[in-house]
């Protein structure tokens, strides 16, 4: 299914620009003062609700997150914050990883299937087809 | 038990009250239930997961997602809307318009027509490149004239008789290679996906000649661009009677869902009701209008069935 490989795409290309320090702002990470950095807002640009609530299900999933939500700031603008807050002293920045690659994982899954099954019915209609003549 | 029984309903059914819907939203996060391990496993997630398709053709396809959330479905459905790239007309060049439709009119239905070219074997064209080259554009061209018939009836009042050429449609786009395309795509593949879209009405007299560049977007950018007509998904409907239906109950119990949804059996001369398919049902909720019936059943969705269409 072409929009597995869209939302694949989309977080490889979001991990690629948060490692290269990018042209253009994909990703930003904010922290409130005086606190450490397990709880920490991430801004992503040009994002929108298909990333976000997929994304803020995978990191929930998590048993070491306490809390992760998401906003879209103004429906004019295309950015979201993203909420992260862990138990103890884990970096917030770890479960956003995870988060991403198990997405990842579960859209790359979710195309074999779903290729897979495409073509076991389109062998099953090719072999009814044979068997009526 | 009951308690039990009740926390596994919480989470795995979506309940339709009589006046409202409850368990709407998802639960089974690590910590909301103790004795559930609800942290993210990807082999139990891959052993649960199965895609049937019920159905597929050329215009449509119907299937089934079981053992996935409503997150990850929903953007499946967002995506497929907005994000999957198509190949549509984009720059339009009149070089003659004398039709009654005016030029960007035209060029707006022109720009929706959908056109039958895989965009994977296309690039995006580069922003600010007013040209185009054959890896990120297609060239159609539309030539019609409208002449009268000279063999018509005296009398006749049928526009179909009496002019040709008086109806344009997608049949009269003719594709333009440009560069290596017409080695890479054999005659005929490079087409609007219907031919018999109505494009304008001529008069005689009246011509279109003009020229379509066809450029990859996505349906966020332009609706034209989107693949699909429509993409949309409902879970899978769950009936359960909590006390057995007999005789005239029986009868209109299956009269207030969708056909199909409630057989009625004779079972040692007594009629009883029994839920043959739920996948029919389209929850009128019309068994809420009937006292009697109401407390008897059951109306939920099944909270991770996801039936696509």
């Amino acid at each position: 299914m072409e929009e597995d490989q869209e939302l694949e795409r989309k977080i490889s290309g979001l991990k690629t620009s948060m490692a290269e320090g990018e042209r253009k702002t994909a990703l930003e990470m904010v922290q409130a003062a005086g606190t450490d950095r397990h709880c920490v807002t991430f801004v992503l640009h040009e994002e929108d609700h298909t990333l976000g609530n997929s994304l803020r299900y995978m990191i929930m999933k998590n048993p070491e997150v306490e809390f992760c939500g998401y906003t879209t700031t103004h429906p004019s603008e295309s950015k979201i914050n993203l909420r992260i807050q862990t138990r103890g002293a884990l970096p917030a920045v770890e479960p956003f990883q995870r988060g991403l690659n198990e997405l990842m994982n579960v859209c790359q899954h979710v195309l074999d299937k779903f290729e897979a099954s495409i073509k076991e019915y389109k062998d099953q209609k090719a072999s009814r087809n044979e068997s009526t003549f | 038990m009951a308690a039990a029984q009740a926390v596994q309903e919480m989470r795995t059914r979506v309940v339709l009250g009589e006046f409202g819907v409850r368990n709407v939203h998802t639960t089974d996060f690590p910590g909301n239930y103790a004795g559930y391990d609800d942290a993210w496993d990807q082999d139990r997630f891959e052993k649960n997961f199965r895609v049937d398709v019920v159905h597929l053709d050329e215009n449509s396809l119907e299937f089934d997602m079981v053992g996935i959330d409503a997150a990850i479905a929903n953007a499946f459905r967002r995506i497929l809307l907005a994000e999957v790239p198509t190949m549509a007309v984009e720059k339009v060049l009149v070089y003659n318009n004398t039709s009654i439709v005016q030029d960007e009119i035209l060029a707006h239905r022109l720009g929706l027509i959908p056109i039958h070219a895989d965009p994977r074997l296309f690039e995006y064209r580069n922003q600010g490149d007013e040209e185009g080259t054959e890896i990120d554009t297609l060239q159609f061209r539309l030539q019609v004239r409208c002449t009268r018939n000279p063999h018509a009836a005296k009398d006749s009042s049928d526009p179909n008789e009496l002019y040709v050429n008086h109806k344009v449609y997608t049949r009269h786009m003719t594709w333009v290679p440009l560069g290596n395309q017409a080695d890479l795509f054999p005659e005929g593949a490079i087409r609007p996906v219907h031919d018999d879209i109505l494009i304008a009405q001529l008069r005689p007299g009246q011509e279109i000649d003009l020229l379509m560049h066809c450029v990859k977007g996505i349906g966020k950018d332009h609706a034209k661009f989107s693949p699909v007509a429509t993409a949309s998904y409902r879970l899978l409907p769950d009936i359960t009677l909590l006390e057995p239906v007999e005789g005239e109950a029986a009868e209109e119990l299956s009269r207030c869902f969708s056909p199909g949804v409630i057989e009625v059996q004779e079972v040692q001369g007594k009629k009883v009701a029994r839920v043959a398919n739920p996948r029919l049902d389209t929850f009128s909720r019309e068994v809420f209008r009937n006292e009697k019936l109401k407390k008897v059943v059951r109306l939920a969705r099944v909270r991770d069935h996801y039936i696509s269409a």
